[in-house]
């Protein structure tokens, strides 16, 4: 089967400091990719290289056989590409709903007149990304909150959010920034459940970013492991957590 | 949460019906003073300001202090529209419309051609730019000389001798001295009704997949780029959508003035646009509506005070900003009035 | 000679901005407020000046003490009663609109106080003019003081800030509130000390304007205000040296505009050279360029 993501010579530097350095992976359709790294390897660089926040210096990607180096993030976010943010960027002052339903927004149309002027094509529509929307949120087990504001949400549940947001706009891969960063061991065993139903229901292929190791070995199938910018090791995730590179340069020597 | 929003708007529109009525009522049994009568077109107009204003400030999120500079386009275009046509277009109120939508169109194009590039600009930066904007449409009327005879138009920047019309020929725009001889086809009943309009346009559009989208890229420009909303098309939007509304206020506001000068839009015009929508609360279009409306009859109910009124409307502002922002304040509010009043200061935040 | 003449013309009217936007810069640069207020303290240092030396008649050099202390103490006032209660309020549009309407207050004020006609400003500046090449280019005393004024003050900021405690916390404070204070930095007392010496210079640039243009009302701070802070974007806010350039250059280009194209349309080119500088460089000509972290 051809990679969903193929990655080469991938490269950034910031003013003279090279902070991703001949960065290469390839994923498969399906898979569940996990990407791991000591504080500041460059992980979450490589994330924004990936979705066009910053433009590589050197490098290729492709997305499905698709080239989408150095192209805007709108554009790699409707080639396929959709993500969660680190520190979690959700609309703050907008509904658990209206957050899913503006990640709907490219799939959905009708014009802005007919919105104004009520017209029977944006009742129409706007059921249907209701429906769409709550969909995606029930998922997430975020239903019976769908009308609280975004703010209002625990902080687990925000997490959740961006993922059913990131999930509606409907893309063949989908990039996860430390999805577990501040849960609690019960949360984070949740999350694990919902990733795995995620990636099999919908058909799409992760790579997620994330620093708790169990997360990591109980659902990656394969690891690439980034130590200051460069790819240290990569490969099937029990052979690579035992690699004495690795283990040196996540304990020290 | 659909029927909430609904009902909500329900509210809105009806306050302004309701606000109609009773000063009908007050108007047919002769309680108004003139001095009330007079104030109230300028009053709509500062109202379809404020809601037009808080599209830009309070949904997109963008500091604009350029308002005046579109009111400005809006009226001036409007006023020539009647003045070139008063002779063979009699009925008042369509004369009206069309300047309206006339005033529109051109505020409109105003908006668009400023807000393709400043809207790059953010914060102040903006804020500063659309300020310049505004300032610079308000010189730029201020020189130019229109005239009209049967040659058709004629145009200087000079004065109004550099027209070279034939005798007889009409001067519309005289420079610094503006249009004057508009007919007065602006009323109270075509003020309401414009406020209505803008309620609509504006309501609806937040309630729609585009307005989802502008308050999205308001809330999270990162995360929205990364679901694919084109930030540039959607901030134009709400930028030349606030621009049409606010020249169809300043066509209103042409047709209810004897002389129409262009200093009238300095940017203290747009600021004071801006103390309506801050007060009204950001984003909170009923909001802006009531404050529109106390703020500019407050300081005529306050003319008994003759010299002291602009004073105490000073203060008062400022004594309701701190009282409305102040953190230390909310906090001692939310500490003495209970969960109610608490409750609703995290919705106007 | 005509076009030396609009130059000096064009320094000494822009070394006014100049002084204004130093000020208004490091306001802004603290508080991170737009301070609508600012170039009304500019009339009420006019007004202080004018009452010292004409009614009190007391000597140039006190009236201009005077105008100082006035401006100092109540850009202090203004600072801790209008704006610190809201410099941590949720929308930083709390505070810009209630600039506005301290702005509003003080213009009312001297509006009740002196009546809305226009004072007649005796220039406080007794130095006598420059005439060089045989008559034909005068140089007022107003001008050589201004212009003195603005490189000294500039020059004496710059040490302040660069090899003082104080001008470093300043720095520090306008960097980051937080960090600041648990550095052990006074933060309120930075904030408020910036608003002095902002207000200070204000009011000599009061003096200086009313001198050169020797007409006084109740409004002739707003625009000098406004045009200070597009001084102070244009030279890249937050930086001594580009309020400085950006002063001197708002000056000239405005002198040349009313000069050689047009009285009226001036303004308009001041502000369309703002737009210009800000479309291609978005922080200003010495501005640092800031990106956001994802």
């Amino acid at each position: 089967m051809a990679d969903m993501l193929e990655i080469n010579n991938l490269g950034i530097s910031f003013g003279g400091l090279r902070e991703v350095d001949d960065f290469h992976v390839n994923i498969r359709q399906g898979e569940l990719y996990g990407l791991i790294g000591p504080n500041g390897a460059g992980k979450t660089t490589v994330f924004n290289l990936l979705t066009g926040v910053y433009r590589p210096d050197e490098g290729k990607i492709r997305l499905d056989g698709q080239d989408i180096t150095g192209k805007k993030t709108i554009e790699i976010n409707k080639a396929g590409v959709a993500r969660t943010f680190q520190n979690i960027r959700l609309f703050h002052q907008m509904s658990v709903l209206d957050n899913v339903k503006a990640g709907l927004h490219n799939h959905y149309h009708y014009s802005t007149m007919s919105g104004i002027l009520r017209l029977p094509v944006y009742r129409r529509t706007e059921k249907e990304m209701d429906e769409r929307a709550l969909h995606l949120l029930e998922v997430f087990d975020l239903a019976g909150e769908a009308d609280y504001l975004a703010a209002n949400l625990p902080y687990g549940k925000q997490r959740k959010l961006e993922i059913a947001r990131a999930l509606a706009t409907d893309p063949k891969m989908l990039l996860l920034d430390e999805p577990a960063a501040g849960m609690n061991p019960n949360e984070t065993a949740e999350l694990m459940e919902t990733i795995r139903y995620v990636l099999d229901r919908f058909h799409i292929t992760i790579l997620l970013i994330e620093h708790d190791m169990k997360l990591v070995s109980g659902i990656c199938e394969k690891l690439t492991v980034l130590n200051f910018g460069r790819v240290l090791a990569e490969g099937p995730t029990a052979e690579v957590l035992h690699d004495p590179e690795v283990i040196k340069a996540y304990l020290g020597e | 949460m659909k029927n909430k929003k609904f009902r909500s708007n329900l509210i809105t529109y009806g306050i302004v019906i309701a606000a109609f009525v009773i000063v009908q009522a007050l108007q047919n049994a002769g309680r108004l003073s003139s001095l009330m009568t007079g104030m109230l077109v300028p009053i709509c107009v500062y109202v379809v300001l404020a809601v037009s204003l808080n599209l830009v400030v309070g949904i997109s999120g963008e500091l604009s202090l350029g308002h005046a500079g579109f009111m400005c386009a809006g009226a001036f275009s409007g006023a020539l529209f009647t003045n070139i046509v008063k002779e063979n277009l009699t009925i008042g109120p369509l004369r009206l419309v069309l300047a309206m939508l006339i005033g529109s169109a051109v505020a409109a194009l105003f908006g668009l051609a400023i807000g393709i590039p400043v809207l790059r600009l953010k914060g102040d930066y903006l804020a500063i730019v659309t300020l310049a904007f505004g300032e610079i449409i308000k010189n730029v009327m201020n020189i130019f000389f229109i005239g009209q005879d049967s040659n058709g138009f004629h145009f200087s920047t000079k004065d109004q001798f550099s027209l070279n019309m034939e005798p007889g020929g009409k001067v519309l725009l005289s420079g610094p001295m503006g249009i004057t001889g508009t007919p007065k086809d602006a009323t109270f009943l075509a003020g309401v009704i414009l406020i209505l309009v803008t309620l609509f346009v504006v309501l609806n559009l937040m309630d729609s997949r585009t307005g989802r989208a502008i308050m999205a890229i308001r809330d999270n420009r990162i995360a929205a780029e990364s679901i694919g909303l084109n930030i540039m098309k959607h901030k134009l939007l709400a930028f030349t959508v606030s621009a049409a509304l606010a020249g169809a206020a300043g066509s209103l506001y042409a047709h209810n003035l004897a002389t129409l000068q262009a200093k009238k839009f300095d940017y203290n015009f747009s600021i004071l646009a801006l103390v309506f929508v801050v007060l009204g609360g950001i984003g909170n279009i009923r909001g802006s509506v009531i404050a529109a409306i106390v703020l500019t009859a407050l300081p005529e109910m306050l003319r008994g005070l003759s010299n002291y009124r602009m004073l105490i409307y000073s203060v008062i502002l400022i004594a309701m900003m701190l009282f409305t922002w102040a953190p230390r304040v909310l906090e001692w509010r939310e500490r003495h009035f209970g969960r109610f009043l608490g409750k609703k200061i995290k919705e106007v935040e | 000679m005509r076009f030396l003449f609009y130059l000096i013309n064009g320094i000494s009217l822009g070394s006014v901005y100049a002084i204004i936007a130093l000020g208004y810069s490091m306001v802004y640069g603290i508080a991170k407020m737009l301070n609508f207020a600012h170039g009304d303290v500019i009339m009420v240092g006019g007004y202080a000046a004018f009452t010292s030396a004409v009614t009190l008649g007391l000597h140039p050099v006190l009236s201009i003490g005077v105008a100082i202390v006035v401006c100092t103490v109540l850009g202090v006032i203004i600072e801790s009663v209008a704006y610190r209660p809201l410099l941590e309020a949720s929308s930083s549009l709390a505070v810009l609109i209630t600039a506005i309407g301290v702005s509003y207050f003080l213009q009312n004020l001297v509006l009740l106080i002196f009546g809305s006609n226009s004072k007649s400003f005796q220039s406080l500046i007794r130095i006598p003019g420059l005439s060089l090449a045989g008559g034909t280019l005068v140089i007022s005393g107003e001008m050589i003081v201004t212009i003195v004024a603005c490189i000294v003050i500039m020059l004496a900021l710059t040490c302040f800030i660069n090899r003082t405690k104080m001008g470093q916390a300043m720095l520090a404070v306008s960097e980051d509130k937080g960090a600041a204070q648990l550095m052990g930095i006074n933060v309120n007392g930075t904030i408020a000390l910036t608003f002095a010496i902002g207000s200070g210079l204000a009011a000599i640039a009061g003096v200086l304007l009313c001198s050169s243009y020797p007409s006084l009302t109740p409004y002739t701070g707003a625009m000098p205000g406004i045009k200070a802070f597009v001084a102070a974007v244009f030279g890249g806010i937050g930086s001594i040296p580009g309020a400085f350039l950006g002063g001197i250059l708002l000056g000239i280009i405005e002198i040349f505009a009313k000069g050689y194209i047009s009285t009226q349309l001036s303004d308009a080119i001041v502000f369309g050279v703002l737009i210009i500088v800000l479309l291609v460089r978005p922080t200003g000509l010495l501005g640092k360029k800031i990106q956001e972290k994802v």
